[in-house]
């Protein structure tokens, strides 16, 4: 994986920091050092609990934090174009056609009053500002058709369709301004296993034909396994280990990811015993002094308690952050 | 072998659809549970399990008292409810009793965790006097986890997290010491961390307090850590019912096969030939001819359009209704 660094990176977020400000209480530290990159093409997995930063991290990466979010520190490259520094209009211009979003709970992010290719029709005119009704037409029955929706389900309602063609119509969306990143955020936890299935296969299979990079955020680590080529362990804000997924798997070095793993079933070995993770992740107002994993960890030493610990690279594509794998010589990096 | 605490047979729950046609005079019908029958032992936790529709829902009101079954016999505890008067099963649901879906929206939120826990006990004007229900509720509280309980009883819900907001929905559950627990998907809300504590708890109460569990899910990755037999269900039917070790290590149903294939293994090393059906769980109303399961069925050939299977015994404790069971191994 060594030549990854040869080509420029589609994403470059780096150092970004995100406070959450609610005066006369102090700011809280919502995100701190995230730092990661997604390649043209690929599907980077973002893993974590409630509460770990995930969708703080979505909205930073878009813009789109609530009025309380400041984004206090860091850098979120497009193409070598940095974000931070776009006014209000630039950065419109660039969601949905460069960046677009496949939100969780598809049957709610839908008009029920429109019907689904008046609504897709709708996204295309007002980012590619296409008029011409036949153009339009046109376009949304190849979406249907690029996502498995027969085009004529175009004039039906999203009452008449199931949660499956919903969500799919949602990736329909999606991809009306050719994207070059999309952001799903849990998308296919309302669904069932079969359709999840299905949605999973889809996103894999439009990866491949439209070269499309993916940011898959999942509490969920086995569609990660499935998905991605590469995971960021998000824990408390912070980043708790990144890696191909083959390592993140099969050679964590993060306790907190040793533990993820340990509670998640595995279907092919009915016989484990899963193994819960005590305790609850850390309140943004209330977080240790060290690192915030300490309170629930079970390998935490002295240390771990007094200063957070640095981002340590074991590998050029494998980093962790925590004192257990702090290099012996040389100090940190 | 004595008598099972829960028996079912031949139950069934059609509902009758509102016929828009004044055409068609027939009565059509929602087949959601068509013909389902199992036992439930004592301490022993059955995982039902299937797709949205499939009438694990339904089924599961049926056994509360919710809905009144169309057809069949359900026998508790030496009892038979279906058809039985409100009084029995307002008598019969102090022992059977559901803990749902999502936490968030099950536990009234103006009621303190103690008035939750205590409520049971008023609908069914038991537990004594105040400190004999005081002692009720604590140990209840303590059984579901929530330790220690003092520090939990005058708490509101918004107080609380997901996981801890469950264990007040089972304790609640628990304050009647049921001999039945109906879980429907239990924690399918929660988040990952949580999930497996939530289900070795009702796998502890299983075991130390003996209690009978149905545990309703769409997830298969989930049942392993909970149930000793699983039931799949499709269209209102158990299509294969066995030991757990049995249905996952050697499923027999071409749907169950399916069903196992597509959990993702957490492991990109596990990665496996999904079988993935295409479109999804047709209209309830208009069953198909034969095998319900044939038009979305990978292998089905011409003679499953011809008669509905029946379960089969495919090894001990362990059956599955498919007419092509003895042909050539069907999938790799």
């Amino acid at each position: 994986m060594a030549y990854e660094m040869v080509k420029p990176p589609l994403l470059e977020v780096t150092r970004l920091g995100v406070d959450y400000v609610d005066p006369p209480r102090p700011p809280a530290a919502a995100l701190r050092e995230i730092t990661f990159t997604v390649q043209r093409g690929e599907a980077l997995g973002i893993v974590g609990e409630s509460g770990c930063g995930k969708t703080t991290l979505m909205l930073a990466l878009m813009r789109l934090l609530p009025a309380a979010g400041r984004i206090v520190a860091g850098s979120v490259r497009l193409d070598g174009v940095e974000l931070l520094d776009l006014d209000a209009q630039a950065m419109a211009a660039l969601r949905w056609k460069r960046i677009a979003m496949i939100f969780q709970g598809a049957m709610n992010a839908l008009n029920p009053v429109r019907t689904v290719g008046d609504q897709i029709a709708e996204a295309i005119r007002l980012h590619e500002g296409v008029t011409a009704r036949r153009t339009l037409d046109r376009r949304v029955e190849e979406l249907l058709d690029l996502v498995g929706i027969a085009a004529n389900r175009r004039a039906h309602y999203p009452f008449q369709y199931s949660g499956g063609m919903r969500q799919r119509a949602m990736i329909a969306m999606a991809l009306a301004c050719s994207p070059d990143l999309i952001i799903a955020d849990e998308p296919t936890t309302a669904l069932d296993v079969m359709i999840q299935a299905q949605i999973l296969q889809l996103l894999a299979e439009l990866r491949r034909r439209l070269n499309l990079s993916i940011l898959l955020v999942t509490h969920d680590l086995g569609i990660v396994a499935e998905l991605c080529d590469r995971v960021l362990v998000m824990y408390g804000g912070v980043m708790a280990e990144s890696a191909d997924v083959d390592t993140i798997y099969n050679a964590p070095v993060h306790p907190y990811t040793q533990a993820l793993l340990q509670a998640f079933p595995d279907p092919t070995r009915p016989a484990q015993k899963l193994a819960a993770i005590p305790g609850a992740p850390p309140r943004l107002n209330d977080l240790p002094p060290g690192c915030r994993f300490a309170p629930r960890c079970p390998q935490v030493f002295a240390r771990c308690r007094t200063a957070p610990p640095p981002v340590y690279a074991i590998t050029p594509a494998h980093a962790a952050s925590c004192f257990l794998v702090e290099p012996t010589e040389g100090g940190a990096a | 072998m004595s008598e099972p605490l829960l028996s079912v047979r031949g139950l069934r729950k059609l509902f009758p659809v509102k016929t828009i046609s004044w055409r068609s005079r027939q009565q059509r019908f929602v087949h959601a549970v068509d013909d389902v029958s199992f036992d439930l032992a004592a301490g022993e936790a059955l995982a039902l399990v299937g797709e949205s529709g499939c009438g694990k829902s339904t089924l599961a009101l049926t056994l509360l008292g919710l809905e009144a079954p169309t057809a069949g016999n359900i026998r508790f505890e030496r009892q038979e409810l279906a058809g039985a008067p409100a009084a029995a099963w307002r008598q019969a649901r102090r022992h059977i009793q559901m803990i749902f879906q999502d936490p968030y929206e099950s536990l009234n939120p103006l009621m303190t965790v103690g008035e939750i826990v205590a409520e049971p006990l008023e609908v069914h004007k038991i537990g004594g006097n105040r400190d004999e229900r005081r002692k009720r509720i604590l140990l209840a509280l303590e059984d579901a986890g929530l330790k220690p309980a003092e520090h939990f009883v005058a708490r509101f819900p918004h107080e609380l997290s997901g996981g801890q907001r469950q264990r007040v929905a089972i304790a609640a559950a628990l304050v009647l010491e049921p001999r039945l627990l109906v879980a429907d998907e239990p924690v399918s809300m929660l988040d990952v961390s949580i999930r497996a504590e939530i289900l070795s708890l009702l796998a502890d109460l299983k075991t130390r307090r003996s209690i009978a569990l149905l545990f309703i899910t769409h997830d298969l990755g989930t049942v392993s850590a909970v149930a000793d037999r699983i039931a799949v269900m499709y269209l209102g039917r158990i299509v294969e019912i066995g030991a757990v070790n049995s249905v996952m290590t050697a499923p027999q149903h071409p749907y169950t096969r399916a069903l196992l294939s597509v959990v993702p293994a957490p492991n990109p090393r596990l990665r496996r030939q999904h079988i993935i059906l295409q479109g999804e769980t047709p209209d309830p109303v208009n069953l198909p001819t034969g095998c319900r399961f044939a038009p979305r069925c990978p292998v089905a050939v011409a003679r499953c359009r011809e008669s509905d299977p029946a379960l089969r015994p495919v090894a001990a404790d362990h059956a599955a209704a498919c007419i092509r069971l003895d042909d050539p191994p069907l999938f790799p």
